[in-house]
């Protein structure tokens, strides 16, 4: 496990911590919010420009052939100023799966734009039914005409109302549970029969209801190997759960920061109301929280593209769970600690609660992390 | 299995039931069951339905034009109507000022106000807090000075809930700040409609309007908007919060979600099977309906405290402390019992083109409702306020 920083992942934090200052204050990120898109296009060329959508993305396609660790301090960065730009599907998760799965063809088509920042992707994985099990898959493919066509309904995916591509789990063969027969396919989400939905989350990013109705995807878009994209989802998903530990680890500390500061200033009775030690025993957890989540963000990071499933698993479920209890108590303490302003929407400490409320239900909640976690 | 109240006492819940049940309209129902805001005329609807049936302003006696409930009456009543989906009562006005009027006003000032009050002809809001006087309220600053037979009152109030509905204000002013803070503060009641104040909405985390900052500038109400004596405000003010706390505990909403939270919890599949075949689910639904249960026996026993010696104890603080605790572990249980339908923000709220819902009907307003809950351990004296106050009894 690696505790400091290498001399690129200092040079990128650097970059991205000063974008967020920079680009991304309160009033910007308002601004952001209340455009047509709720995110900024001028950002995500500048992310390109600066080599952020690339960190991982081979040299050959444009990137920098990065760690997952140099990824965690841009998403850290990230976190802390609540960025709202579909980073997390598009690069984490798109780009992720492509680089380990995609053909020579599929990498040459799709890499370069993503890390050039000229496409966004969402993963259209889970359906009204599936909750958290990522391999509960109805959504059929049927071999046709030398290609595959798609039915099905695909729930809350998330950076799917503005994807350019969809990287749809379907099921070829097997049982709805089963984790043989599921296959990903690459479809452009302006595809005849693609149905969208669209719309925000609580965490003011967006997400979107999916259906595929006789979608036609030519056997080139099959994105891995046929009816063997189990263990693709599983490492995606463990990926996608990493990221969120990176960024609500930015997150928890920049809420605290809030939050210490207000009550070293905010004076009720004559005096600051951090000198009342009922407030400073909360602020003292949710400083002790915060040091917890940094540590399972040291594991996540040394674990997220591991290729031993099991063990990868057993990490990323244990870093998720401990996120989800270090969010609540300093997003919800930080709200506490506040008082009345701290509920408000002009106040940044309601939004960094939203953004780890919705954390917590992404790509597994605590029960389901626990329990992967307790069968490992 | 329910907690067992003796027959006469269920009789009247039953009536309470029935009543409800025939009288509510249906779309009100709807949105108090999906923690969505009753509209002014929805909650003005209820309040005349009641007083037809001579049920409003349930903690009034009959000299007022109150039920004349015994208090155990009176917690069935709460109780059960929010249990049924009836919109809660909005306290500023029977809960809170009409307790105070029926202290402390004059014969003329009961008379007035406490009829109007009751049908809600006056919907109240309360003007305490201010932008350097939340908790510390006894630290207020807006003014009010005597000018022949009027009030002059300039400064700013926050957190007035509901004042973007309301038609009258009852507020504390300084009327003397030479000596303790406590003792030159004054309750004053009025309209709205006059020169010089001005409203503006302060939206919260959810994106609701439910509070507003108030601005007085240089605001002119007769002398006769003085209830009681000037410079005893903080008294009434007093007497008037701890109505506040006793109401607060929404043992009844709590109940209500309860029962939401297990028929969601049998509905939602994990799976295959319902979240409730899980033994996490059973454990955590169980202990939280015991410490609902702890509570309402609880309010049981403050009542029979308070008609023992006509005020209530320390118990008063544990209903709020709690009370909001189990409220907010509600609205927790059911975001994770909605799982990732708990992530999309209800349309509502500012952001869906169509009507139709994501995810379960009852999912939508999950998120909003978590956070507009976040509220109730800070309202009303703060959660750390109530128990320095338990600590004060205990002679710490």
């Amino acid at each position: 496990m690696e505790f400091k920083l290498t001399e690129t992942q200092s040079l990128l934090q650097e970059t991205a911590l000063r974008l967020m200052r920079e680009k991304y204050s309160f009033e910007q990120r308002k601004q952001i919010l209340g455009s047509a898109k709720g995110w900024s296009q001028a950002l995500w060329k500048e992310y390109a420009e600066l080599g952020l959508l690339g960190v991982e993305i081979d040299e050959e396609f444009g990137g920098s052939s990065g760690s997952f660790g140099d990824l965690a301090v841009v998403l850290e960065a990230f976190g802390r100023g609540l960025a709202v730009e579909p980073f997390l599907s598009t690069v984490v998760i798109g780009a992720g799966l492509i680089s380990s799965a995609g053909s020579a063809d599929q990498k040459k088509a799709y890499l370069s734009k993503i890390s050039e920042g000229k496409m966004t992707v969402a993963f259209a994985l889970g359906e009204p039914g599936s909750r958290f099990a990522p391999h509960r898959i109805s959504t059929s493919a049927k071999a046709a005409n030398g290609g595959f066509v798609l039915n099905g309904a695909k729930a809350v995916v998330i950076g799917g109302n503005d994807a350019d591509m969809l990287i749809a789990a379907a099921r070829i063969a097997g049982a709805e549970t089963a984790r043989e027969g599921l296959s990903l396919f690459l479809i452009d989400a302006k595809t005849k029969g693609v149905d969208i939905r669209a719309y925000r989350n609580t965490d003011e990013r967006g997400a979107a209801e999916i259906t595929f109705e006789q979608v036609h995807a030519p056997a080139g878009a099959l994105l891995g190997p046929p009816g063997g994209a189990a263990d693709l989802i599983d490492a995606a998903l463990d990926r996608a759960n990493a990221a969120l530990v990176c960024e609500t680890t930015g997150a928890i500390d920049a809420v605290n920061d809030l939050t210490l500061d207000y009550i070293k200033t905010r004076v009720q009775f004559g005096r600051p109301i951090g000198k009342f030690q009922a407030l400073q025993h909360r602020m003292a957890d949710m400083a002790m929280t915060a040091q917890l989540a940094r540590s399972m963000m040291a594991l996540a990071i040394d674990y997220a593209n591991s290729t031993d499933a099991a063990a990868r698993a057993w990490a990323i479920s244990a870093a998720k769970v401990q996120i989800i209890q270090s969010a609540q108590i300093a997003g919800r303490g930080a709200i506490q600690l506040h008082g009345g302003i701290g509920m408000t929407l002009e106040y940044a400490a309601g939004h960094y609660l939203r953004r780890m409320t919705a954390m917590e239900k992404m790509f597994g909640d605590y029960d389901w992390h626990l329990t992967r976690f307790s069968r490992a | 299995m329910e907690l067992q109240y003796p027959a006469h006492v269920r009789a009247f819940a039953d009536e309470v039931r029935a009543f409800t049940r025939g009288n509510l309209p249906a779309e009100t129902r709807e949105r108090v069951i999906r923690n969505l805001r009753v509209t002014r005329d929805q909650q003005i609807d209820w309040q005349r339905k009641l007083c037809e049936r001579g049920w409003a302003c349930p903690a009034w006696p009959k000299e007022y034009g109150g039920p004349g409930f015994t208090p155990l009456q009176r917690h069935v009543f709460d109780n059960v109507t929010q249990e049924e989906g009836a919109p809660a009562a909005i306290p500023f006005g029977e809960s809170m000022i009409a307790p105070v009027i029926m202290a402390a006003g004059s014969a003329e000032q009961k008379a007035y106000y406490l009829p109007k009050i009751r049908t809600m002809e006056y919907f109240f809001c309360q003007g305490f807090s201010e932008p350097g006087s939340g908790s510390d309220l006894a630290s207020l600053r807006t003014s009010a000075k005597l000018e022949g037979d009027e009030w002059v009152i300039n400064g700013q109030k926050m957190w007035t809930s509901m004042a973007h509905h309301a038609n009258m204000i009852f507020m504390l002013v300084r009327t003397d700040s030479s000596g303790k803070p406590q003792e030159g503060i004054t309750m004053l009641v009025f309209s709205l409609d006059r020169p010089g104040i001005t409203i503006r909405p302060i939206i919260t985390m959810d994106e609701g309007h439910h509070t507003n900052e108030v601005f007085f500038d240089n605001v002119r109400v007769p002398k006769s908007a003085l209830i009681g004596e000037a410079n005893k405000g903080w008294n009434y003010a007093k007497l008037l919060l701890g109505h506040e706390r006793t109401t607060i505990a929404r043992i009844g909403q709590s109940r209500r979600q309860l029962r939401i939270l297990k028929d969601y919890a049998a509905s939602e599949l994990e799976d295959g099977a319902p979240l409730i075949a899980q033994q996490r689910w059973r454990d955590r639904i169980a202990a939280v309906e015991i410490e609902l249960m702890a509570l309402e026996v609880t309010a049981l026993r403050s009542i029979a405290i308070q008609e023992e010696k006509g005020a209530p104890g320390v118990e008063a603080n544990l209903l709020k402390v709690k009370g909001s605790e189990i409220q907010q572990k509600m609205t927790e249980l059911l975001m994770d019992a909605a799982g990732p339908y708990a992530i999309p923000f209800d349309e509502e709220h500012g952001f869906g083109q169509t009507n139709q819902s994501i995810g379960p009907d009852l999912a939508a307003s999950l998120a909003p409702n978590y956070l507009s809950t976040r509220v109730v351990t800070i309202y009303g004296g703060s959660n750390e306020i109530q128990r320095n106050i338990v600590a004060k009894t205990l002679g710490l």
